[in-house]
Order: C-alpha cells, then structure tokens, then sequence
C-alpha cells in the first residue's frame, strides 16, 4: 500500500534499464518501497539494474516485456499483479530515435511511434484495469516537453509523446474517482545515455531530478509535473507563439 | 431494572460522515475512501446493513478482497479503507438496545455514535467512560481502536468497561465476546481485523451535571510541564495539556494544561440548577470545501499559538465549560479536516513509558527545530494499560500532533521520531498511523505474534482486511 505521502510499498518499472527509471526506484527503495519488479527485454543492462536495487535492499524481480510486442504484454503483466498487488506503476520505457535518419526511413520512424506510444497504449491499459480491480496505485507515465509542441528537430518522437500524453491524460480522467491516480511527468532535456551526443537545449535536467520530481507529484497526487517546474510556464508561452515565428526560435 | 429503551430513530449526525463516504448508498461502484486525515484514497464498495442479519449476509458475500467495518470514518490513516473490497458502513447499525438506568450500564449497536449515548444518557445522568477528543465516533469504533481520553490515567482505555460484545466473525458466526478471554484481547484494539462488532454492553459513568470544572494553568516550557503534570494529575478525573511545539529556545515545550471534573450539583449557578443535564452542542458553519494548500503554514501557525497561549490564563480554577467546550472543542466546525488542502494531514501519536523522558524531551526539541507548523498537539499521562493485544496505552507519557502531508521531508523526519519511540520501548498509534515502517510494528506491539496467529487460526481466508492491515501486514 501507498502511505500518506503516496510512497509505495511496491514497484513496478516498465522499461526497467530507463535511468528515470532506476533513478526514482532507487529514490522510492529508500523510503517505502520493498519489493520492486523490473520489466524490459533480457539483458545484462537488466540484470545489473535488478543488483544495484537489491544492493539496496529490495526484494527485486525482472519480468521479460517487449514495448514492441503488445501481444506478449497481457500475459508478462498478468503475471506480476497475480504475485500481488502493485502500487505504483512507472511507464518509463521510449525511444528517442534519430529524426534525420527515420525521416529517410518510415521503418524505422514506425518503430518509435510503436514503442513510445503502441506499446504504451496496450500496457497503459493493461496496467490501469489491474490497478482498478485493486482499488488503488498510482500510475506514473513519462511524458516529454517535446510533446507539447511540434518541433522540425525531433518531430517524430515529439509526436509519439504528444500521442503517450494525451493518451494519458485521458486515461487519468476515466480512472478518476476509482481510487487510481494517474500522473504525466513532462521532463525537459535530461542529460543522459539517451541525449548523450546531443546539443544540451536550455532547463536541462537529470534522471535524478525527475526522479525527485516524481517523489513530490506522488506526495501531491498531482496529475502533471513538469521537470523543472518553470517548464510549466515556459512552454505555455511557447504554445502561443505563431508557427511562422515558432519556426525561427532556436529551440 | 433494565429498561426496554429507547425511541432510536436513525442518529442524526450534526456532523456527518466523512466526504468520501456517501452516507446510505449500497454502491454498485466502487467509491473513493479516505480516513479522517484525507491522505492515500482507494477505492472500495460501500455496504450499508441495517440489521445484524444485514451484516451477517455482507460478510459472506464479500468477495476475495474482503471487508472491513467502518463507523464515522474519524480514524485518521487508513485503518477503515479496503482497497478493491467491500467496506461495512455500521452507521446503519444505530440503535440502543436496552438502558439500564440505574446500574448504568448501556447495551448498544456498535453503529451508534458516542454523541447519541451523550444525547440519550445524559440526561438520565449517566456518561460515557471514555471519549476522545471527537464525540463522533460509533461504539464499534471505540472497541476496535481501543479509545483513550483524558481521564486514561484514572479509568483506562474504553474496553476496561465493555462488559461484553457480539462479534461476527470469519466464519459468518456471531459470538458473544467477554473480558479475560483471548479474543476480547485480540479484538479490542485490534482494528476491525477480528471481525465486525454488532453490539457491546457498556459500564457507565454516573454524572450530577452536564457541566464541567475546569481548573487551567499555564507551564512555560516543557520540564514545567512534566512537572506539574505528574505532581498533580491523580487528583484529577480529566487531564490534558495543549503545547506549543511551534515554540523553540527556552520555552520550548510551553504549554496550557486543562483538568477538569464533571461538576457537582452545587458547583451550579442557580439557573443552571434547573436544568443540569442539558446537552445542547453548539454548530458553526462547516470548513469550505476547498482549502488552498499551505494555509496552514510556519507563520500562521506561530500567530495562532502565541495568541492561544497568551490567551490561557496563568491559573484559573472551577471554570464551568460544557461537555463539548472541554472535551470536544473541533466536533462544532464540521469537516475541520479540510482545512488542511488536498495533500490532507498526518496525526502522529506516541506514548513513552516512564522513565523515558528524555526520549520525549528530544522529540519535542526535534519537532521544534523542524519546524512542524502544528497547532493541534496535546501531551498527557497515560495510567495502566489495558490487555489488548494491540491496545495502543501503556503508562507514560503520550504526544499527539497534527502536521500537513505536504510538508516537504515529513516521511523521513516522522520515520526518525519512530526510532526514537521504538528504541526507548514505546509505540504508535494505529488508530492514527498512515505512515508506519512495517518492520516496527512488532518491536513497538510485542503481542503482534499472538494477534497474527489467532487471525490466522479464526480468519484463514483473510476475510477481514484493510489498506492498514495491508501496509503493516499485520
């Protein structure tokens, strides 16, 4: 069960090599949380995630789940909530992909959109049912500030996001008033294995900063936690710039 | 003489069930629980029985994630929720069986509130034996949290005078429980996790008056406090003092200790002689529904207990007070528990026993220096404690204070204070907890082992269950 400070007593991460991820496991094992299940495709990634958590003292399982193939994803989740209840799902898993070379191959920009948002869809549902047949949980899902608004250098993650938050969005609406708390956390840039290489943009952040941020949203019951928080009102600036100037902004 | 009592229309609650309990609906749907403190919801079907015959058929129906009996939902974590289950709202189990008027002894539902006992009992001057600091809390309620109130160092816990209860089981099965018997142990201050009480027969407090003497002093900081507190506590009934945990440096611990007897006959001025069991409760309007988060902050804090304790006068003795005035001063503003916002409240109880002291002294150093903007904390000193296997008093020293959820780096300050309590032998509150490490609780409740294992034994399929129950696996 979650305490009073919305803490949970057990974990579930999906995308369990996310540095998000690990970072907000770490952050809750030191708390509350006791048993966390990590879920991702074999790997040693994996593997050496699930030891540092136990290193920790967590009781820490891995379960095998591919964003990739929704078919697989009832049985891979069915599995963990029949071992007991869960409280508090991270939907961490995502792809960043490389706009220019997806542009020049729709394969591989489909590959994205099928992670980032397909994969999120089935497992988001599934996870959301058994979250409400259990009357209570959090589901915590990783959004990005690059859904918010369109942009020519990362448009095909950014629309995959922008599909994930409203997806959500909607999502912690049906599930409001059913005991579910269903929370979009909207990270800037995180510097990470994921932007490694990249230009650092303005307001960058770390995974332990989200990760801190998640902790707060969750002591809030917060529905949207924008990391850092002043994103919150840079981008509803942002959303109002005309698109022949918001074309020109070095953003 | 027992007398056949008593014209028990449906309790009409000045003050409501919790907001997150539509009163009198048997839900389809789940609906969203929470405790008095308003933190961790989840959600759970709502089954209202009007009959012991209603209530039997619920718990067999219940479904695999059980039930949990709920009164006025004044518990303040989350002891009467049950996440994905059904949850037993008793308040339909109001009626008032028999009143033995002259022996005082009150045979009742576990639904019915202590405010209606006041408003039937008093005025055959007979009053409850224990009540906390809120009237609305059912009988069942006071059995499964095993109440205290301020007179714990003269009569004990509310289960030293139940003289009986009819408890339904696991097994669909209603047993008479009585004292001296394992399962009365087990089951008051067990938290519901026995099974739901139906009913319990009450030993009473005879009364001349409805009126209360009160006797105020202030101690200017917390060794004073200590001091005036065991030199004089025996020669009164009630006893409890308010302290300022916001104040730091040598007033650190300054507090206003209140004591009070119920007020003979004489002590009447004569036009209150005419009617000197009078229960009238004054109402003021309900807290607003939707609080801004943070109002209740360090600065506003500080404000409101410099001026309650300048208010309190240096000694004052025989002040008249009614019984709401003295016991229950919050029941008159309605949902008062919203004025702590969204992220609700904690309410931490400890009780040290003593010798402990020091253990305590560091405490109330530490939430000084914290900086907890508590305005509600109350210390008192606890007598013998009662049999319960989970029954939260011992003799001591007990402290109680409210702090908003929200409070950045409260979990990990609360946890520190848990250590301090654990080390030192005392314990927590359950009635009150939303917080507690579970690897605690059997260091803090030693008859834990004899509890589990008699649910085990009585209740094998974990019929009775909540999202307490869950968190401390108890």
């Amino acid at each position: 069960m979650k305490d009073a400070f919305g803490t949970p007593q057990t974990l579930l991460v999906l995308g369990g090599t996310s540095e998000i991820g690990l970072a907000t496991a770490r952050r809750l094992v030191a708390r509350r949380t006791r048993t966390v299940w990590l879920a991702g495709r074999p790997s040693p990634a994996l593997d050496s995630a699930a030891a540092g958590l136990r290193e920790l003292g967590a009781d820490v399982r891995t379960v095998v789940f591919d964003a990739l193939n929704p078919s697989g994803h009832e049985e891979a989740l069915g599995k963990v909530f029949a071992e007991g209840d869960i409280d508090m799902v991270l939907l961490a898993f995502g792809v960043l992909g490389d706009q220019a070379h997806d542009e020049a191959r729709p394969l591989d920009a489909v590959r994205v959109a099928q992670t980032n948002y397909t994969g999120a869809v089935s497992s988001g549902l599934i996870c959301a049912g058994a979250l409400q047949a259990q009357g209570h949980g959090s589901l915590v899902v990783l959004s990005s500030v690059a859904g918010e608004r369109a942009r020519r250098a990362n448009f095909i993650y950014g629309s995959s996001k922008a599909g994930l938050d409203t997806f959500t969005q909607g999502l912690g609406d049906a599930l409001h008033g059913t005991g579910v708390h269903v929370m979009v956390v909207r990270p800037g840039f995180v510097r990470s294995r994921m932007t490694a290489g990249l230009v650092e943009a303005p307001l960058a952040t770390t995974p332990d900063q989200v990760a801190q941020a998640i902790e707060k949203g969750l002591r809030r019951r917060s529905e949207t936690v924008w990391v850092p928080g002043v994103l919150r009102v840079v981008m509803s600036a942002l959303r109002h710039v005309p698109r022949p100037l918001f074309r020109r902004l070095p953003v | 003489m027992s007398a056949e009592c008593v014209p028990v229309a449906p309790a009409e609650h000045a003050a409501p069930t919790s907001p997150a309990t539509p009163s009198g609906r048997d839900g389809d749907l789940p609906v969203p629980v929470t405790g008095w403190g308003r933190t961790a919801p989840s959600a759970a079907l709502l089954v209202r029985p009007r009959t012991h015959e209603e209530a039997v058929a619920a718990v067999h129906r219940c479904g695999n994630r059980g039930t949990i009996a709920r009164g006025l939902g004044r518990a303040y974590g989350d002891a009467a929720q049950n996440a994905g289950g059904a949850v037993l709202d008793t308040t339909g189990l109001d009626r008032i069986r028999t009143i033995d008027a002259e022996g005082g002894v009150v045979v009742c539902d576990a639904g019915v509130s202590l405010h209606r006992l006041m408003e039937v009992l008093l005025p055959l001057g007979w009053f409850v034996p224990v009540t906390p600091g809120t009237r609305y809390v059912t009988v069942g309620g006071a059995v499964g949290a095993d109440i205290h109130g301020k007179n714990h160092h003269v009569s004990g816990s509310f289960s030293r005078h139940v003289l009986s209860l009819e408890l339904l089981t696991a097994d669909g099965e209603v047993r008479t429980v009585v004292p001296g018997t394992e399962l009365f142990d087990a089951t008051t201050g067990g938290m519901g996790l026995t099974g739901v009480v139906l009913s319990a027969t009450v030993r009473l407090h005879p009364v001349e008056t409805s009126l209360m003497s009160v006797d105020t002093e202030r101690a200017g900081d917390l060794d004073d406090l200590m001091a005036r507190l065991t030199a004089h506590d025996d020669r009164h009934r009630y006893s409890v003092a308010w302290i300022d945990l916001v104040a730091r440096g040598a007033a650190t611990g300054r507090a206003v200790l209140t004591r009070g007897e119920h007020a003979p006959l004489d002590a009447l001025p004569a036009r209150a002689r005419r009617r000197p069991l009078e229960f009238r409760p004054r109402q003021f309007p309900p807290a607003p529904a939707f609080v801004p988060e943070g109002l209740l902050g360090r600065a506003s804090v500080s404000l409101f207990n410099e001026l309650w304790y300048r208010r309190a006068p240096r000694a004052r003795r025989g002040q008249l007070q009614s019984i709401p005035a003295f016991f229950h001063p919050l029941d008159g503003v309605p949902h008062w528990n919203r004025v702590y916002g969204r992220s609700g409240f904690v309410q931490y109880q400890f009780v040290v026993g003593h010798g402990q002291e020091e253990a305590l002294r560091t405490i109330v150093r530490r939430v000084a220096r914290h900086g907890c903007p508590s305005f509600l904390a109350v210390l008192k000193r606890f007598g013998e404690g009662d049999p319960g296997w989970l029954s939260f008093p011992m003799p001591g020293w007990t402290l109680a204070l409210d702090v908003p959820a929200g409070l950045p780096g409260l979990g990990p300050f609360l946890d520190g204070l848990d250590q301090v309590v654990a080390d030192c032998g005392g314990r927590v509150y359950l009635a009150k907890d939303s917080r507690l490490r579970p690897e605690l609780l059997s260091v803090m409740y030693p008859g834990l082992d004899r509890f589990r294992a008699l649910r085990a034994r009585l209740d094998p399929r974990g019929v009775f269950v909540s999202d307490l129950s869950r968190r401390l696996s108890l």
